[in-house]
């Protein structure tokens, strides 16, 4: 069996304060907590009070192409733009990626030793539009990436693994 | 480094067309926090007293607060500063929303606009790209329409843009800025970005804000959010609901109205209803409330939910908070439907929720007095909410009557004459108040009306319960729990409070009540400085930051070296030094009384000497002008000299006695005057 962590995400209590994203921010900075930028976040939040589309959004899977052309939604007679729930890191969008170095970014859960009780964005939605639950589910736990193993795979993905391996290389010299 | 603070504004001068990057002095910081402080700072550096708010030598300073950007919750306010073509005192508005923590992502503290633009322009500050740009299209457009315009212009759905509508534009003294969820519309600063040709601001910021000390700041940051929970599961008992949670009071949701409908004048600030609320009414109201408010939204990084968005068949979608629900509603002496249909189109045009209900009901009063006849208000309709919306045109457009009008209640009613003035009873320094008519004068209210200088009540007022508890138990239990209270003895005024002999306008003592406005006052100007909402902090009773945390807050962030005694320090250096602008600029102690009817029953004798108090308790002299040597003690040394050549002591009555010895220029002026790292930016004229 393998542990599966689910944040729920609830749109009608989303109250659009982007703490989840600050706080997301704060806690992925190195040193931790030393700095803020929303930009950096791996949850963001579609943000469109004029229509009333509040989406919060988990990073998710890097992807190295976009889809074969786009769909849109219409919910309770809202338009939904093209990608609004889709939480890829694709190169059609600005959407998690690292503003300084362009890698991309993906949720982790928060996880580190000693484990948190739940995400810290989970923690800091007072207003529970996300929530946060662990089921069991069939099947192994996988090994899964590192922060670093996933920007190195996507610059291999990027310019080609003899061309990243000969920078390192330079680079250690 | 830097660290809460970005260390760098924006200088833009809108005559030429130039924009600055300039570094700031970090003593500065020390000296004045940043917000609301170092705004005052540029202002008295900067402005001098003969310049008038439509000079283009008038400064217009958008300031982020000092912790705005970084985790603590609430911190989000954008503090806007310049003179008041309304008081022709400093105007400082705050409006909240996700404006201040994107200008210090994008790497500034402050935009400061100077000159006047030939053509209407707006300005896209996108990290380090700063443009002007050409905005002669937005000429007219609602305020957002022209957020949504300019985002779609500029593809960029994230960008924060403060903007303001018609009235702005127009220079109606009551015009506001508004972004979003938020406005800042006090003191008609919305009129001088107008002047200035300035439409909106639009900013994009995707860079770091730095803390000092991070895991301590964290740890603050979550027990301010565990505190705000625990508020949230514990309300206050033993006062009003609108009194027992935190926020900005929670209009959006809540559906009882007996608070605001009895307390609160109606009309022109005249008629108390203290039996308006009854079933009938909340069920009628709660179901109009529930069918316009769809959902309830936040500012930046803030739990609370004092906004609301609203939909209405007759509107465009908007946003609003908080009393604007029925500021409009009880000046027309109407219901709450046209209260949500009047406030949005309102807003769109960019004016104050206070102040412009009670110019259209101050109106209507002289027109069935007949001193505003057919003539000044041709087709004047004869439904009375339909005159409110006619007024609004006129006033926005300064169409006929309007011109008048659009130049507040002070300023109108001698424009009009005829008797009119008697009707302008509800203002203090030319600028209209809440319209509160009460009973017996209270000591405490009486201080905080007469020397606010942010001219709005809720921007002084706060912590202190409004009424007495019933009984003493209450009074007790209401206490235990009492953390923000800067000393023990806070607690004996309400323990006393409800005893026998303990009611206005012999309480509190004066000491007391000069204790007592300080603390809420000071509250307000930390706050002002730091940028976190007065809605979590100076204006609710127990609140999540007060004098015991903030001092670690601001000190974890910034890295300054930072104790209660030091903050409070600030706050008044802060407070002081606003004094001093507005005494510069003729404020005396004749602008400081509330309107004769505030109070039914008044007291002059015990009025006069409650002042003097609170005059000497500041270190003020009897004209309330800071002496030389209170300003000597804040390093505000520059500011007595300065005073004293402008012979500002000699007009009043009482010359303080100050030392002899000539002092040598002060350092902290000095400390400005030093030449600051400028580098020209890449920024152009579009």
């Amino acid at each position: 069996m393998k542990k599966v962590k689910v944040i729920k995400i609830d749109v009608d209590k989303c109250n659009g304060c982007r703490a989840c994203e600050a706080v997301c921010s704060a806690f992925h900075a190195t040193p931790k907590y030393s700095s803020t930028n929303p930009e950096r976040s791996r949850i963001r939040v579609l943000f469109d009070p004029l229509r009333d589309i509040y989406i919060p959004v988990l990073a998710g899977e890097y992807t190295e192409a976009e889809c074969n052309g786009r769909e849109l939604y219409t919910i309770d007679g809202k338009v939904y733009d093209e990608c609004s729930f889709c939480r890829a890191s694709c190169p059609s969008r600005k959407l998690f990626k690292d503003p300084d170095s362009d890698l991309p970014l993906k949720c982790d859960m928060c996880e580190e030793e000693p484990p948190l009780p739940e995400p810290l964005c989970v923690q800091w939605c007072l207003s529970d539009a996300l929530t946060y639950e662990e089921r069991e589910e069939e099947g192994e736990e996988e090994a899964k990436p590192g922060e670093l193993e996933i920007g190195l795979e996507s610059l291999v993905k990027k310019h080609g693994a003899k061309a990243v391996m000969d920078t390192v290389a330079r680079m250690s010299k | 480094m830097r660290y809460a603070e970005t260390g760098v504004n924006l200088e833009i001068d809108l005559s030429r067309g130039s924009i600055e990057r300039e570094g700031t002095d970090p003593e500065l910081t020390e000296l004045h926090l940043g917000g609301l402080g170092t705004n005052a700072r540029i202002l008295w550096d900067r402005v001098p007293p003969e310049m008038k708010p439509f000079d283009p030598e008038n400064l217009l300073i958008f300031s982020a607060g000092l912790l705005a950007g970084t985790p603590a919750p609430g911190a989000n306010r954008t503090i806007i500063s310049t003179f008041s073509p309304q008081t022709l005192l400093m105007a400082y508005s705050i409006m909240g929303g996700f404006w201040a923590p994107e200008l210090k992502f994008a790497g500034y503290d402050k935009v400061i606009i100077r000159g006047k633009s030939p053509k209407l322009v707006y300005l896209w500050i996108n990290n380090d790209k700063v443009e002007i740009r050409d905005a002669s299209h937005l000429q007219g457009k609602g305020c957002l329409e022209t957020e949504e315009l300019i985002k779609q212009e500029l593809k960029e759905p994230k960008a924060q843009v403060a903007t303001i509508g018609l009235a702005g534009e127009n220079r109606v003294y009551f015009a506001s800025i508004e972004q979003g969820r938020s406005s800042a519309s006090r003191g008609g600063i919305g009129a001088v970005m107008g002047d200035k040709g300035l439409k909106a601001i639009a900013v994009r910021g995707t860079k770091d804000v730095n803390v000092a000390r991070p895991a301590e700041f964290f740890e603050l940051c979550n027990e301010v959010l565990k505190y705000i929970q625990h508020r949230a599961d514990n309300p206050i008992k033993g006062v009003p609901p609108i009194l027992a949670g935190l926020g900005s009071p929670q209009e959006m949701s809540l559906h009882d109205e007996q608070w605001h409908t009895a307390s609160f004048a109606w009309g022109n600030a005249r008629i108390r209803r203290r039996d308006f609320w009854n079933k009938e009414i909340e069920e009628q109201w709660k179901g109009i409330q529930d069918r316009a408010v769809e959902r309830l939204i936040s500012c930046y990084n803030c739990p609370m939910k004092c906004g609301g968005i609203i939909t209405h068949p007759k509107l465009e979608r908007y946003m609003m908070k908080c009393y604007s629900k029925l500021t409009y509603t009880m000046a027309a002496m109407s219901d709450l439907d046209f209260g949500f249909r009047i406030a949005g189109l309102a807003q769109e045009y960019g004016v104050d929720g206070y102040t412009t209900p009670q110019v259209m009901a101050f109106a209507l009063e002289l027109y069935e007095a007949g001193i505003l006849t057919d003539k000044d208000l041709p087709d004047f309709p004869s439904d009375n909410e339909e005159r409110f919306f006619y007024l609004l045109e006129k006033i926005v457009r300064r169409e006929g009557i309007g011109d008048a009008l659009a130049d507040g209640v002070y300023w109108a009613a001698r424009k009009i004459g005829k008797g009119a003035e008697e009707y302008d009873h509800n203002t203090i320094k030319k600028h209209e108040q809440i319209p509160i008519k009460l009973g017996t004068m209270n000591p405490i209210y009486y201080l905080m009306w007469s020397t606010g200088e942010k001219i709005n009540i809720t921007q002084i007022e706060g912590q202190i319960p409004q009424a007495p508890f019933a009984t003493k138990e209450e009074r007790e239990e209401f206490v235990k729990d009492w953390i923000q209270v800067p000393k023990e003895e806070f607690k004996e005024f309400v323990l006393k409070w409800g005893e026998p002999g303990t009611s206005f306008p012999n309480y509190p003592t004066n000491d007391a009540a000069c204790e007592l406005v300080e603390w809420q006052e000071t509250m307000h100007y930390i706050d002002d400085a730091t940028g976190i909402c007065a809605g979590l902090s100076s204006f609710p009773i127990k609140p999540p930051y007060h004098i015991h945390n903030l001092p670690k807050l601001i000190s974890a962030a910034t890295g300054l070296d930072m104790d209660e005694a030091k903050l409070w320090q600030i706050a008044k250096r802060n407070r002081t030094l606003i004094r001093a602008i507005n005494v510069r600029r003729g404020m005396r102690r004749a602008d400081e009384k509330p309107p004769e009817d505030h109070w039914k029953r008044r007291f002059p004798d015990i009025e006069a000497k409650l002042l003097d108090d609170y005059y000497k308790f500041k270190g003020w002299n009897n004209q309330g002008i800071p002496t030389k040597e209170t300003l000597d003690e804040l390093g505000l040394d520059y500011v007595g000299q300065d005073l004293e050549q402008r012979g500002v002591y000699k007009n009043g009555k009482k010359q303080t006695p100050e030392t002899k010895k000539e002092s040598p220029k002060s350092k902290k002026a000095e400390a400005t005057k030093k030449e600051t790292k400028k580098e020209k930016s890449q920024g152009k004229k579009a």
